[in-house]
């Protein structure tokens, strides 16, 4: 008996947004009478922190900080259409369509603020931290609050943007398959070290190193909290998860996470990563999609590492302990394990 | 390039998020924290086994549990049959909301228990027995499609029919010619596992009737309007009479795109003019509510000396259990990535949906990829060890850039599986090729 090391590696693509297209979302902002901006959604937060990544979109547009943008999300009632959050395609969508209600409201404040300072729209820039300057002028300036508050009581007028980003559907060639189905691409390449104790079978990560490529990234931490928990999903589905341990049997269908077993904090490997950033034609400042792909390209280097340091190639997964040793006992060195 | 473009101001920086410490020291709403006083609970009567036909209920027993309030069967859904993809122009029509005459998989909802508290909820449903002619069962894809299998579709087969086609095709290039001329073949059959989500909130929503006339719907579904639409169309309601809030759900990994507790949920609610809770358990979230399909894949590829695949063909199969849900979509996005992310000029793939009785498969992350990246990336270790290359090198070799022309036909932009491969490489230390070194994403003519 003995316990054996082994290498994998994969390398994958994930394509960005509802496959086909054909999946719009909206987004609608104003601002209030003291300058903070108002962006209203019908879109889901599943805990990944999209709510922050759209205030930190539309915050970049209007040219104004973070804390001036809050997201008012989940209501059927006040928010316009959002097709769903999943298919990575919540950054890149409504991303897109707050972009552009954001540009429409941007250029009401930027007239607003050229009533105030006597000068053209074109002579104004924004400085990010809530004042719109005269361009090479720094001493002549308005506040966002002033602004806002001469928009609504002095001009009358509403500071607010309509957004909306749709790619339009396509459709399926049924003979040849002819389709454009998705917006951008994300890769992502893994490399896994495992180890392999030949007679229980159990296999344990000892690390799962991977580069990640998804465009510009919005949010670099939420980036990371996508690939620290996709990496420790693509560990559990290799070795662990499955609703039909003797598929495709019925059998033994576990109830509870007794039974249903999925690792721990003692089982997660070292993880390690480095993110590229080539930004995407598409995306919002060149964001794509994450979310998914970050599970994908683990599964396979793990599975790899398996074959590499066992001497046999697996076709299925999960790799439960006992694959592992029907593998090793059928393998035609099975004597000198 | 806008202005706003040139440098960047908030995008780009880790902002806190603002959601997390309610998040982490349990103060965030969910949806299951959300009660009202006269607020009933539902439970299912489940179908006890894989395939039968229904010929009886009996409420009797069920009726004489202190705190039960009233049933609902299939008759009393305005359009009991479904299928959600119908927004998107998918069809047709095929899944009970309840049971009618027949139920297609173990723990299939035949009738809906309203009561007082969930306890009683749990054992009235538990006093309905069934009275049920058990049916011959299939759970593998490919013994689904045989001439002898049960067969569960009106229409008279075991799979989606993708425009008159068994099949969803790709054709591109000649893969028998090319086979023909490759140096080595290499076959494999690949099979992946259902997979449940688990996600920390188990899928749950409250229905509650307003004086106005119309129904708040607080859920945790990662679709609002989706759910919406689709629930109005089953209660045949006008789409304003529904208002549905959620937008924070805890965690989901595609489980919670299905339309199954809403519906019936604001049907209870209509029926008894109270709020209505319908939560899963745990043991629900697993054994009833969908999985990611199960997939088997046969890989027959085509391949050169130097390592280069001149030809790939796929026949692959998901399991979309008992019923469509999300699976007819997410073998259409296989078809279209089951390939890889690599050049290759002659491809064939046929990618079925089939049927079979077990609990529903639906969306999940990685939506019909998943299984294909595993499968292509265990066959190019495969094709390596077969030609006697490094594994790196032959990804390299094969590596997509962009230009290229994919299976599906549209020209590849945004690649790069190069530099990522590279970086990855570096990261560990290992030495890849001059050639693998000096190859990037947009420049097929360099290397």
């Amino acid at each position: 008996m003995a316990k054996l090391r082994g290498t994998g590696i994969a390398a994958v693509n994930y394509p960005t947004g509802m496959n086909l297209g054909g999946d719009p979302s909206q987004a609608l902002i104003h601002a209030t009478t003291t300058g903070t901006f108002m962006i209203s959604l019908a879109s889901t937060d599943l805990g990944q922190g999209l709510k922050t990544v759209l205030a930190q979109i539309g915050a970049e547009t209007l040219g104004l900080p973070f804390e001036n943008v809050l997201i008012n999300t989940g209501d059927t009632d006040t928010g316009p259409h959002c097709m769903g959050t999943f298919a990575s395609r919540a950054t890149h969508r409504v991303g897109n369509a707050i972009i552009m209600a954001a540009e429409e409201a941007r250029k009401v404040m930027m007239e607003v603020a050229a009533d105030e300072l006597e000068v053209s729209p074109d002579d104004l820039e924004t400085d990010g931290q809530g004042n719109i300057l005269v361009k090479g002028s720094p001493d002549r300036s308005i506040n966002i609050v002033d602004l806002a508050l001469a928009a609504h009581f002095k001009y009358g007028k509403t500071i607010s943007g309509r957004g909306i980003y749709m790619k339009p559907k396509s459709d399926v060639d049924p003979e040849t398959g002819k389709m454009d189905p998705d917006s951008t691409e994300a890769h992502a390449c893994s490399v896994a070290d495992v180890e392999v104790d030949t007679e229980t079978g159990e296999v344990t990560v000892l690390s799962l190193k991977s580069a990640y490529e998804g465009g510009r990234q919005v949010n670099p931490a939420l980036v990371k909290g996508q690939i620290r928990g996709g990496s420790f999903m693509s560990v559990s589905h290799a070795l662990y998860e499955t609703t039909a341990p003797y598929y495709p049997a019925p059998d033994h269908s576990p109830g509870s996470f007794s039974e249903y077993v999925i690792p721990g904090p003692y089982e997660a490997p070292e993880i390690e990563s480095v993110v590229l950033e080539y930004p995407s034609v598409n995306g919002p400042y060149g964001a794509k999609g994450v979310g998914e792909m970050t599970a994908n390209s683990g599964i396979p280097a793990i599975i790899n590492a398996v074959s590499n340091a066992i001497g046999v190639r697996l076709t299925e997964y999960p790799v439960t302990p006992e694959k592992v040793l029907h593998a090793l006992e059928e393998s035609p060195n099975a004597t000198s394990h | 390039m806008t202005e706003s473009e040139k440098k960047l101001n908030v995008v780009g920086k880790s902002v806190p998020r603002r959601d997390g410490v309610g998040h982490v020291t349990g103060k965030t709403v969910y949806v299951d924290d959300i009660t009202f006083p006269d607020m009933l609970y539902l439970k299912m009567v489940r179908s006890p086994v894989h395939h039968a036909r229904i010929k009886g209920l009996d409420f009797s027993a069920a009726e004489e549990v202190p705190g039960f309030v009233r049933a609902l069967t299939h008759q009393d859904v305005p359009k009991n049959i479904y299928t959600i993809l119908c927004l998107i122009g998918v069809g047709p029509d095929e899944e009970p909301v309840l049971a009618e005459d027949k139920v297609l998989y173990k723990g299939e909802p035949i009738a809906a228990i309203l009561a007082e508290t969930e306890d009683a909820a749990v054992e009235a449903a538990s006093r309905v027995i069934p009275d049920l002619e058990e049916l011959p069962a299939v759970f593998d894809v490919e013994e689904a499609l045989k001439p002898d299998a049960p067969i569960l579709k009106e229409w008279g087969t075991n799979h989606f029919v993708y425009e008159g086609h068994h099949c969803r095709r790709v054709r591109l290039g000649d893969v028998e010619r090319a086979f023909g001329e490759a140096d080595y073949i290499v076959e494999e059959r690949y099979q992946t596992s259902p997979i449940e989500h688990a996600p920390t909130e188990t899928t749950a929503c409250v229905a509650k009737p307003e004086p106005n006339g119309r129904y708040t719907v607080y859920t945790n579904t990662q679709a609002l309007y989706f759910t919406l639409d689709n629930t109005a169309l089953i209660l045949q309601l006008p789409f304003n009479k529904l208002h549905f809030v959620g937008g924070t759900v805890g965690g989901a990994f595609g489980g919670k795109v299905d339309v199954i507790v809403e519906p019936i949920a604001i049907l209870g609610a209509m029926k008894t003019g109270r709020p209505v809770k319908f939560r899963y358990t745990r043991e629900e979230e697993m054994r009833v509510s969908s999985t990611r399909s199960a997939w088997r894949l046969y890989y027959k590829d085509g391949v050169m000396k130097n390592g280069q695949i001149i030809a790939r063909q796929i026949t692959s199969y998901a399991d979309s259990g008992a019923y469509n849900r999300h699976t007819p979509y997410a073998v259409t996005k296989h078809a279209a990535n089951v390939a890889g992310p690599y050049a290759i000029p002659n491809v064939w793939i046929d990618a079925y949906c089939v049927y079979t009785n077990r609990q529903p498969a639906s969306a999940m992350r990685g939506f019909g990829v998943t299984p294909a990246s595993f499968a292509i990336e265990v066959q190019m270790d495969k094709i390596a060890e077969t030609i006697g290359m490094d594994p790196w090198e032959i990804r390299f070799v094969n590596a997509y850039r962009n230009g290229d022309i994919k299976p599906h036909q549209k020209i590849v932009e945004d690649a790069t599986l190069i530099e990522t491969m590279q970086a990855a490489a570096e990261m560990v230390g290992h030495g890849l090729s001059d050639r693998s070194l000096a190859m990037n994403s947009w420049d097929r003519e360099k290397v």
